[in-house]
């Protein structure tokens, strides 16, 4: 009952939005204490619906089942039918050790203190969750209703995204492991750039596998790599891009995987990374869960997020998946639109295949080749897809839609001019999404998008396209 | 004949392997791939590679991704896909010149591809194109269930991996689950050619006689008639060469050059062998 006042549209329009004041406690404060029907709550529950919820109700049902009675993943690093280990042997014996040692060591109380201060001192969490009060004013009906918008500020981290979570506990097990060699993939850069900073941090060796076409449009990531002390191997194979890059680390890994830790980025790749990326990212949904408590003293009832391979969306969803009455929206990069050939939107138009080492959906073509990818960001330019992703998909827990370049570049300008938040090309693809969802959405219900990281790096890209 | 497939009055690669052991030989396998420079290039390769004595032969589906190759043969299937080279055009050019060669194939290609396919419909088709066995690079022993059950179904020998990082418990399951011979990746590492045959084989294969006595044939890196003599000598029952053969057809001015150089070279290796 508290879960379904809490999605109750009406009851906290913060009408007072032009003053200082802080609006979100003062509306949590409303909610809390507001006697409220219940009927007016279920209408606004059901106006929140996507369009489709009505024929994916019965499988809804299904979708609670599967989701609280199962582990995710399985033993065989399944969920459902996606994820698994589909690489060559060589691995097989590293991933055995990876898993073993990360169950290990999420049972042991030094390591998780050791990486609690970490994070709060270095990375600088918790990130804040900022009430975005001239967005929200944006996307305000003539009538003064609308939803209230809330960022997840994990721009504010240290790096400048969310990937600084993930590389910071995974070089901390590299140097349980004894491995002293680290090496990643990068996109845009930012898992690059964590991961060039823990190693720092950490005094590890580090390479960095780069797409030759994304060390071009990521220049100034590139220089902080280098500068951080990384080596930065340029790949040129393929499109030269993200796709090719993890290839290349997959490739090394297998080549030097006696002495070398891999520092996937993304909640993608064989098992079990899918499962501990998301592991190290999920502190960014429960910190939204314990500051939404603070600040209304409920949940949100809308988590948004961008998606290429999925992690900062996996890191806000997971803490909300067995909570039935929260959206949760993955926003996915539609290039030049869906229906052109130059997307990355790889659970709306992909089919299921095996990349990288796990089964999820993928960008493939009638004979099973890999299609190359299309973003105006490097971080979604990707064809390939979480693995937990493609599950909620097919179980109904979680939607995905997409956004195009241009609009994602909408948003990076009226993000930048309404909050004096410039996000990075990624989020802004999440950000460009409340476009589509806002008008659908009742007053009042609140939605947090995962502002994932910083713009300062997508400088260069955009000012190519936007006349400011 | 009495030791042949009855759908192509074909020795199959297990019955290539029992033959060759009975003279006390060593299996000399080359890989290809299909496409590099062009399919009626590799037809001609294999009648020639055939002729020169190969016992197996490895015919490689180029594809887009391919994890567990170095760059010269990810350089060959990229090229073979830009050229247009489909499974389909692969298929049809196997079909044409299989009934013409006295070795079985194996096809080598990675997952996705099958599974676009639908593995049922996969292994038929490669069926009726000739080919007597499979490898995929970029599947473990875990993944394997649904493709080991497709092909006895359809009497495609599915060969398996196992590399110098595998446990001797998983490297057992992995020698049982085996089916032709037993793949031994002499090196930790992808494809292509090393200057010198990582040492730990001699040892890697002795621990798996222990366990089994399925063929067991040797590759990744393999390229000079040393190494073949090498190898031989520790007692493996083959030996597999692709970077080196790949390199022969691919770093020749024109097609007609690479099929000599293939030639001259694949002579030189049997002579090693001998």
């Amino acid at each position: 009952m508290a879960a379904a006042a809490a999605r109750s549209p009406s009851r906290a329009p913060p009408r007072a939005s032009a003053s200082a004041a802080p609006v979100p406690s003062r509306a949590s404060v409303r909610v809390a204490s507001a006697p409220s029907g219940a009927r007016r709550a279920a209408v606004a529950a059901a106006g929140m619906q996507p369009a489709r919820a009505v024929a994916a109700e019965a499988v809804d049902n299904g979708a609670a089942v599967a989701v609280a009675g199962a582990p995710r993943p399985d033993a065989m690093g399944r969920f459902g039918r996606f994820g698994g280990k589909y690489v060559p042997e060589t691995l097989m014996h590293a991933l055995a050790e990876l898993e073993a040692a990360f169950h290990a060591l999420a049972r042991d109380d030094q390591f998780q203190k050791e990486l609690d201060g970490i994070l709060k001192d270095y990375v600088g969490r918790e990130s804040p969750l900022y009430f975005a009060e001239r967005l929200t004013e944006h996307y305000k009906r003539a009538d003064g209703t609308g939803p209230l918008i809330y960022l997840k500020r994990e721009d504010l981290n240290h790096t400048g995204a969310h990937k600084i979570n993930n590389a910071v506990a995974q070089a901390l097990l590299a140097k349980r492991l004894g491995k002293r060699r680290i090496i990643a993939e990068t996109g845009a850069g930012q898992h690059g750039v964590a991961t060039a900073t823990v190693c720092a941090r950490f005094g590890l060796q580090c390479i960095i596998y780069m797409g030759a076409q994304d060390m071009e449009r990521q220049a100034l990531n590139v220089f902080r790599m280098r500068l951080l002390g990384a080596e930065v191997r340029a790949v040129h194979s393929g499109t030269a891009t993200l796709k090719d890059a993890t290839s290349e680390a997959i490739r090394d890994w297998v080549t030097n995987v006696e002495t070398t830790h891999y520092i996937l980025g993304s909640v993608a790749g064989p098992h079990p990374y899918p499962m501990m990326v998301r592991e190290f990212h999920k502190v960014i949904g429960q910190e939204t869960r314990r500051q939404a408590m603070d600040k209304w003293g409920g949940k949100p009832d809308v988590l948004v997020a961008c998606v290429g391979g999925g992690s900062n969306a996996m890191g806000l969803f997971h803490e909300f998946v067995d909570d039935q009455d929260v959206r949760l929206i993955g926003v996915e990069a539609a290039g030049h639109g869906v229906d052109t050939d130059k997307h990355a939107a790889t659970l709306t138009k992909g089919e299921v295949g095996v990349l990288h080492g796990s089964m999820s959906y993928l960008l493939q073509d009638d004979d099973g080749q890999v299609i190359e990818p299309h973003s105006i960001s490097a971080g979604l330019d990707y064809p390939g897809v979480g693995p937990e992703h493609s599950f909620l998909k097919d179980i109904g827990r979680a939607e995905y839609d997409s956004v195009t370049d241009q609009e994602a570049l909408d948003a990076f300008k009226r993000v930048s001019r309404l909050e004096g938040i410039i996000p990075a090309l990624e989020t802004s693809h999440a950000l460009a999404y409340l476009e589509k969802l806002c008008p659908t959405l009742p007053d009042g219900v609140r939605v947090v998008v995962n502002c994932s990281g910083r713009g300062d790096k997508d400088v260069h890209t955009a000012s190519k396209y936007l006349d400011v | 004949m009495d030791n042949c497939d009855a759908a192509t009055g074909k020795r199959t690669v297990t019955e290539t392997f029992s033959g060759l052991r009975e003279q006390g030989k060593t299996a000399f396998i080359p890989f290809i791939t299909a496409g590099d420079p062009d399919l009626a290039t590799t037809s001609k390769a294999l009648k020639i590679l055939d002729s020169c004595g190969s016992d197996v032969i490895e015919v490689g589906v180029p594809y887009s991704d391919p994890l567990a190759d170095g760059p010269v043969i990810q350089a060959s299937a990229t090229r073979a896909l830009k050229n247009g080279t489909t499974l389909d055009s692969v298929i049809e050019m196997l079909k044409q010149v299989t009934p013409e060669l006295s070795c079985p194939i194996v096809l080598f290609t990675y997952c996705n591809p099958i599974l676009k396919r639908g593995v049922g419909n996969f292994m038929v088709t490669i069926r009726q194109a000739g080919v007597h066995g499979l490898v995929v690079p970029d599947l473990p022993l875990e993944e394997t269930a649904l493709l080991r059950s497709e092909a006895i179904m359809h009497n495609i020998e599915l060969v398996l991996l196992t590399t110098p990082t595998t446990p001797t418990d998983r490297m057992k399951e992995i020698a049982t689950a085996s089916e032709g011979f037993l793949y031994l990746v002499s090196a930790v590492g992808v494809t292509g050619a090393r200057s010198n045959v990582n040492l730990r084989v001699e040892h890697l294969l002795q621990e798996i006689k222990k366990v089994t006595d399925k063929p067991v044939a040797v590759g990744f890196g393999v390229s000079t008639p040393e190494h073949v003599k090498q190898i031989a000598s520790w007692g493996a029952d083959g030996v597999i060469i692709g970077s080196a053969i790949v390199r022969q057809l691919c770093e020749a001015a024109t097609p007609e050059e690479g099929l000599k150089r293939l030639e001259e070279y694949t002579k030189r290796i049997k002579d090693a062998m001998t």
